[in-house]
């Protein structure tokens, strides 16, 4: 979880950095500072559960296993990457790792999440997924009808809240009548639990908790995860000079990085020396300037890409079917 | 062959299609009422339980969100609207989710759904339960358009749109449900993408989509016996849509009415209109074309309101006698 966390946070910081220069174009939604949520979630999970992300895709992508070059390539919007080109941050996808998309409309994927978790249980699979989503998304009515949903037929899915305090510009108590998202849980007869979304191995135990669940049969589980994004809600910059939040807000928030303190609770337990720790953050670096390069030297998408893809090509019919032209 | 009704076409396919591929299911508002549908679903629910047969809340944007979810986890479900109206709350996961899934991330995974859009209108029923909205899906990248005017197409249409790994809109229409026709007691499917000439003439051509291929039938029967000879072609995929066979019949007839049971602003007649203005077959017109369609108002209530508003029979054959005219 440690070298998960620090790889989106690296990751990140990266993206910060070529944004300015404009290498970057499509608009980046940054995890940095919310990386305990992505992570203690997926590392609870299996390869064959299925997550959903937001318009801040990139952590969940990296925290379930997706490949750097893919992602950094799709930030750069080349061919190579996770979608083509055609997603950009907003969109990624990589339908090996169990991460059938990411929607840029808030609120979009609760309830295909639970889609997903009908098919399971109609399929009788193993399996959950979960939709990871903002605090903006209880303001829209989906998130309602889906929660309803999924506890009504007791599906194996899990609603992940990532409460940053922030919808866009408004802070969240000038949108939500009552701010306790997770007790809106109760209105449809499901366990809800608010919890500290930068203790990653806090997120780890509660989020297992609720597999758990969703896989024996006892149905969804909402939980919301407190935690603060560092930067703007899109874009490099911390914004405090927009008068939108408090430097001592933001000092706050960054005392409670979710990386420094699983970081503090290794070295002080000798699960990780300090060696361990340097060749850790060299890894990772490196991985990552890999991804960069790989971004850099990948082509673009050509003109011939445009019009591809709207439509899955029809696969072959099995010759067993009958099929009669229409003639009338 | 055998004859059988539109609706118990729709209740065949539905049977033999869930018989058959244990990836579709049946999910939305009214599936296991006995009224709700019409007789379309008469009968599943005993034979295929609730485990696939899903009645539901009337959530409608929730529900279309479930059946995207369950299309990328390898299942195929129809989802039924029991009117178009109540699919504008389901808007967002129709348009920005379905429609766009398969692009958005590049081709990797697609989003194989049947929506089943009902066309419920007239009696009175006014504005909110009488829409038919096919245009709007017609707009809209992504999606496959169908219309079935004959219970043979509806049955191979909807076969069609199970077999397709693309999302489709399967648009039927209550006022068809008791039309009888030659129906196939086997599953087959009929190709999406091709139209069908319903009538041949040389005088006028005359295209409509599904309710309004009968009145266009009906009025070129009773033009018949005037000596007019009218071509009525039935476009029943109205994306992708057949230009071949529409070009081919206007470049043979110099003349185009095109008829639609939606609004005249940028509706389907508006449509096919423009293929023919953008198209050289365009200089061999002999009349410019004529769209038989709704106003663009809402709809009335009133029965005396009602029977002004639609399309009919008598409005295509005004529109033939203009034509000629001209």
């Amino acid at each position: 979880m440690y070298v998960t966390m620090l790889k989106i946070r690296k990751f990140e910081e990266r993206v910060a950095e070529l944004l300015p220069t404009k290498e970057i174009i499509t608009p980046c939604h940054l995890y940095i500072g919310e990386e305990a949520v992505a992570t203690g979630v997926c590392s609870a999970l299996k390869k064959d559960d299925y997550v959903f992300s937001t318009h801040r895709s990139h952590g969940h992508f990296i925290a379930k296993g997706g490949d750097l070059k893919a992602l950094m390539a799709e930030l750069y919007c080349k061919k190579t990457g996770c979608s083509k080109g055609k997603g950009g941050s907003m969109h990624v996808a990589s339908s090996d790792i169990g991460l059938p998309g990411s929607s840029a409309i808030v609120g979009g994927t609760i309830p295909i999440a639970a889609g997903v978790a009908l098919a399971f249980s109609m399929q009788k699979k193993d399996a959950v997924s979960v939709a990871f989503f903002g605090d903006g998304a209880p303001h829209e009515g989906i998130f309602y009808e889906s929660l309803n949903f999924a506890s009504l037929k007791k599906l194996p899915v899990i609603f992940v809240c990532e409460n940053n305090l922030y919808c866009t510009h408004l802070p969240i108590a000038a949108c939500l009548a009552d701010t306790n998202i997770y007790k809106k849980s109760e209105a449809f007869g499901m366990p809800g639990i608010r919890i500290d979304g930068n203790n990653v191995m806090q997120v780890y135990e509660v989020a297992k908790k609720a597999i758990e669940d969703a896989r024996s049969g006892k149905g969804p589980t909402l939980i919301e995860c407190m935690t603060y994004r560092w930067r703007g809600h899109v874009g490099p910059y911390d914004d405090l000079d927009k008068g939108l939040r408090s430097r001592e807000e933001l000092d706050y928030w960054m005392n409670k990085c979710p990386i420094k303190m699983l970081e503090r609770f290794l070295l002080e337990h000798g699960i990780m020396s300090e060696l361990e720790r340097e060749q850790i953050h060299k890894a990772v670096l490196e991985e990552i300037e890999e991804s960069v390069k790989f971004a850099r030297e990948s082509p673009y998408p050509g003109e011939n890409d445009l019009l591809n893809d709207v439509f899955k090509p029809h696969r072959r019919v099995k010759s067993s079917r009958h099929i009669i032209e229409a003639k009338r | 062959m055998r004859k059988i009704s539109y609706a118990e076409a729709i209740n065949e396919a539905l049977n033999q299609i869930i018989e058959k591929d244990n990836r579709v299911f049946l999910i939305g508002q009214g599936v296991t009422s006995p009224w709700y549908v019409g007789s379309t679903t008469v009968g599943l629910i005993d034979r295929f339980s609730s485990r696939r047969i899903i009645d539901t809340p009337t959530s409608e944007n929730c529900v279309t969100g479930v059946a995207l979810g369950a299309a990328l986890a390898g299942m195929h479900p129809i989802v039924c609207y029991p009117r178009m109206d109540f699919m504008y709350y389901a808007m967002d996961q129709i348009a920005n989710h379905i429609a766009n899934w398969h692009y958005m991330f590049g081709g990797q995974l697609s989003a194989p759904i049947t929506l089943w859009a009902i066309i419920n209108r007239g009696g009175e029923q006014a504005a909110q339960h009488s829409q038919a909205t096919h245009a709007i899906f017609m707009h809209i990248p992504g999606l496959k358009v169908v219309m079935p005017s004959t219970p043979y197409d509806a049955k191979g249409f909807l076969a069609a749109s199970v077999e397709e790994d693309n999302p489709v809109v399967f648009v039927d229409d209550r006022w068809l449900y008791q039309h009888v026709g030659e129906v196939p007691e086997e599953l087959y499917s009929v190709p999406i993408g091709r139209g069908a000439v319903r009538r041949e003439g040389e005088d006028v051509t005359v295209t409509a989509t599904s309710y309004m291929v009968h009145e266009a039938i009906k009025a070129s029967e009773s033009l018949d016996k005037e000596g007019i000879d009218v071509e009525v072609l039935d476009l029943r995929s109205l994306k992708p849509l057949d230009e071949s066979l529409l070009l081919t019949s206007v470049k043979k007839t110099g003349r185009l009415i095109v008829v639609d049971g939606g609004w005249k602003t940028c509706g389907v007649a508006a449509e096919i209109s423009a293929r023919i203005a953008e198209n050289e077959v365009f200089r061999t017109l002999r009349a410019p074309a004529i769209r038989v369609s709704l106003p663009d108002t809402p709809a009335p209530a009133s029965s005396a309101l009602e029977k002004v508003y639609y399309p009919d029979a008598e409005k295509i054959i005004l529109a033939v006698r203009k034509i000629l005219e001209m």
